[in-house]
């Protein structure tokens, strides 16, 4: 009984050398900083480091990664299963199918539509594309196609050209588009529009007129029927066709027996007679002054 | 002599330093408890030192951010007894002021009441060279003084120009810049044993604690118990430690004496335990709960449990009256006092204008202690408690931490010492040469 009574010695409470020491340490901002901050950082740091030094672990994180990204990437949502194009005739479409060669179904996430858009726009017969995919998983294409204002005859080829003179496709027949009106001669697609607006000029004598000759890629010739022409100076030829229909309304002047009318120079116009008018005109003239001939 | 002013003055460079970092402890080591303060120097006056002493005698300029008591171990008398247990409980007040403060400090204003301080009043006086007096005047004056031989083993712990001379003209707070002939300086100079500091230093060097200052305890209680009219007047303080009672007298702001009474607290403790035969802890309690030093009828019939683990049922079941304890305490009581009259009386005390006593310290809080003390020492006597300082815990606010407060003033707002001069180039003449070869020699 008596050894129970006995008090226990308490313990020191002062801190031993060694635990006030490291409180101190603890308590120094630097060193603090650096054991909250740096060390789990270091360690991190070098988990990490350690892992991905392995070139196993490497290729396994890629290809985790490659996989998550294909199993997102293929999902129904966001498949792509075939390609609608509207706006253009069967035979464009078909090129444009032909062109892209895609096939469906695919990723919309592996589709350039950038890139499909310039694919399609280097085709002739096509203006400008739009494409965008739709829900369902439809690539809609929808083709502004480019509109056949005159038949230009090259040197090669019989060719459509819109009203900027861009090449739409070639036929092989003038008959196949014989509404159109006919162009000629090199560099005659570079001022299509020029064509057009001579020929808007030219209206009253459209039934007649059979095409235009771009001459030495400078001016035009406007070829009648019955082997007439009408030369048209290289500036401001709308003016000189103006005079010549005028002349013509005046005094049927187109409908005689002319090969040429020459507009080259402005305050100078000069026709050619044809060859048998011409030695008619001239017979003519030798009667009246009453010379015989014979 | 020049050993202490250099270690005085790197001590001053050790504070500009901690005030620069903004932290500080203080730590009054005394015979009864170890008090830590942590104060943080970031209050709006900390960049107005010169404009004098500042609102609220420079206390805003820091707040108390940690603070730790501990009950101090191998202290006798306010000095160190036993080295490691000292050094141990330095370190509990430290590491948990520390941990409360949330910050490392690493620089600490000391202060004690043992070493057996003693003080002297010193003067000297300087012809003045120029017309207007210059800081280098004040040096020169400063060390004119002549310095009593005040014996091997003595340290200077405080030397304050209390009064300056100016030809005629006595008083002067701060001389410089005014005109005369003749500078005379007044000086305050407080000598304490100096192997109590060298065990002061080595016990704060083992805690890894720079020192930063050091103060008499009396010196810097009455710092703090002091009022402001109380210090111009005069006045004593009277700290009654735990091991030590100090006094400082102080007038026009300035300590001129300060003595310590090899009494205190413990020796009432003591004498309780050996007049009871119970042990000092239950004899420190009984003191605490019951103690008083003026007893009443009444107090015959309050009983007190004395109680004890003999196992003796008679001697565990003791009762005394308080009346009994009050007659062991009295008699001890008075001998403090009347030790305290002597030295008052022997510094001339009762030659001043204004003779305030005031009494702090732990030991003042035994009940009466007024009345009896305003028996012994005189009428003006009052009970003196610190000034408050920003962020000082409740429990700190008593008397018993008059000292941690009085250092806390002391370290935002030290008075002018000696070694805060330059020293005049004539003490050097000679033998500047010879140190500079001493110091190459101990250093190469």
């Amino acid at each position: 009984m008596q050894q129970m009574n006995v008090p226990r010695p308490k313990r020191d409470p002062a801190p031993s050398r060694v635990a006030y020491r490291i409180h101190r340490l603890w308590l120094t901002p630097l060193f603090r900083a650096l054991m909250r901050v740096g060390v789990p950082a270091f360690m991190v740091a070098l988990v990490v480091g350690l892992y991905v030094s392995d070139e196993e672990n490497r290729d396994a994180i890629n290809g985790m990664v490659h996989d998550m990204r294909v199993a997102i990437e293929t999902r129904d949502e966001f498949m792509v299963k075939l390609m609608a194009i509207d706006g253009a005739s069967p035979i464009v479409a078909e090129d444009i199918r032909e062109t892209l060669s895609q096939d469906f179904p695919i990723s919309s996430f592996d589709l350039d539509l950038e890139q499909m858009k310039a694919q399609i726009e280097t085709l002739d017969a096509v203006k400008s594309a739009r494409l965008r995919i739709q829900s369902g998983g439809v690539l809609q294409v929808n083709v502004t196609e480019r509109v056949p204002a005159v038949v230009w005859q090259s040197p090669e080829a019989l060719t459509l050209l819109d009203n900027t003179g861009a090449r739409i496709i070639a036929i092989g027949d003038r008959s196949e588009r014989s509404d159109l009106p006919l162009i000629a001669g090199s560099g005659a697609d570079a001022k299509v529009g020029e064509a057009l607006e001579l020929l808007t000029t030219a209206e009253p004598l459209l039934p007649r007129i059979r095409g235009l000759v771009r001459v030495g890629e400078r001016r035009w010739d406007v070829v009648l029927d019955r082997n007439q022409r009408i030369l048209l100076p290289a500036d401001d030829p709308n003016l000189a066709m103006a005079r010549v229909i005028t002349l013509n309304d005046a005094q049927e002047m187109l409908s005689r027996d002319l090969a040429v009318v020459d507009m080259r120079i402005a305050h100078r116009p000069t026709i050619r007679l044809q060859q048998d008018a011409a030695a008619e005109l001239r017979r003519i003239r030798v009667f009246e002054m009453g010379v015989t001939q014979e | 002599m020049t050993d202490l002013y250099a270690m005085q003055r790197a001590m001053r460079q050790m504070r500009k330093a901690a005030m620069q970092r903004g932290v500080v402890a203080v730590l009054d080591i005394g015979t009864s408890k170890i008090a830590c303060l942590i104060l943080r120097f970031d209050g709006p006056e900390r960049f107005r030192e010169q404009d004098g002493i500042g609102s609220m005698a420079g206390q805003s300029s820091f707040r108390v951010i940690g603070a730790a008591t501990t009950r101090s171990r191998g202290i006798k008398f306010g000095e160190i007894a036993a080295m490691g247990e000292t050094e141990r409980a330095i370190r509990t007040a430290v590491q948990a002021a520390q941990k409360m403060a949330n910050q490392r400090v690493d620089h600490v204003i000391a202060c004690f009441s043992g070493g057996r301080p003693k003080s002297y009043g010193l003067d000297g006086a300087v012809d003045l060279y120029e017309d207007a007096v210059s800081e280098y005047d004040v040096a020169r004056a400063l060390s004119a003084c002549d310095v009593p031989d005040y014996g091997d083993g003595r340290e200077i712990l405080h030397a304050q120009p209390v009064n300056f001379a100016l030809d005629h003209r006595s008083g002067l707070a701060d001389p410089r810049g005014q005109m005369g002939n003749q500078l005379a300086v007044d000086m305050h100079m407080l000598t304490i044993d100096a192997n109590v500091i060298q065990d002061l230093l080595y016990c704060l060097k083992r805690c890894d604690l720079e020192l930063a200052g050091l103060a008499s305890s009396a010196y810097v209680t009455g710092v703090s118990s002091l009022v402001e009219d109380e210090q111009e007047l005069g006045a004593a303080c009277i700290d009654m430690g735990g091991g030590a009672t100090g006094l400082s007298i102080f007038i026009r702001k300035h300590m001129i004496y300060a003595d310590s009474v090899r009494l205190g607290g413990d020796s009432v403790t003591s004498d309780i335990s050996m007049g009871l035969q119970v042990p000092t802890a239950v004899a420190e309690r009984i003191k605490t709960f019951y103690g008083g030093v003026v007893a009443t009828g009444m107090d015959d019939r309050e009983m007190i449990e004395v109680g004890g683990d003999t196992g003796d049922w008679e001697h565990d079941r003791r009762r005394v009256s308080r009346a009994e304890l009050i007659g062991i305490m009295r008699p001890r009581v008075e001998e403090i006092l009347e030790e305290v009259r002597a030295r008052l009386d022997a510094a001339g005390f009762d030659h001043l204008p204004s003779q305030q006593i005031v009494l702090t310290g732990g030991a003042s809080q035994i009940p009466g202690l007024d009345g009896l003390a305003s028996k012994i020492l005189g009428q003006q006597v009052r009970l003196g408690r610190p000034l408050r300082v920003q962020g000082l815990p409740q429990a700190a606010t008593g008397p018993a931490f008059a000292g941690s407060v009085g250092l806390s003033l002391f370290a935002a707002h030290p008075q002018d010492e000696w070694w805060d001069f330059d020293i005049p180039m004539d003490k050097y003449s000679g033998r500047s040469l010879k140190r500079a070869l001493k110091w190459f020699k101990d250093n190469w």
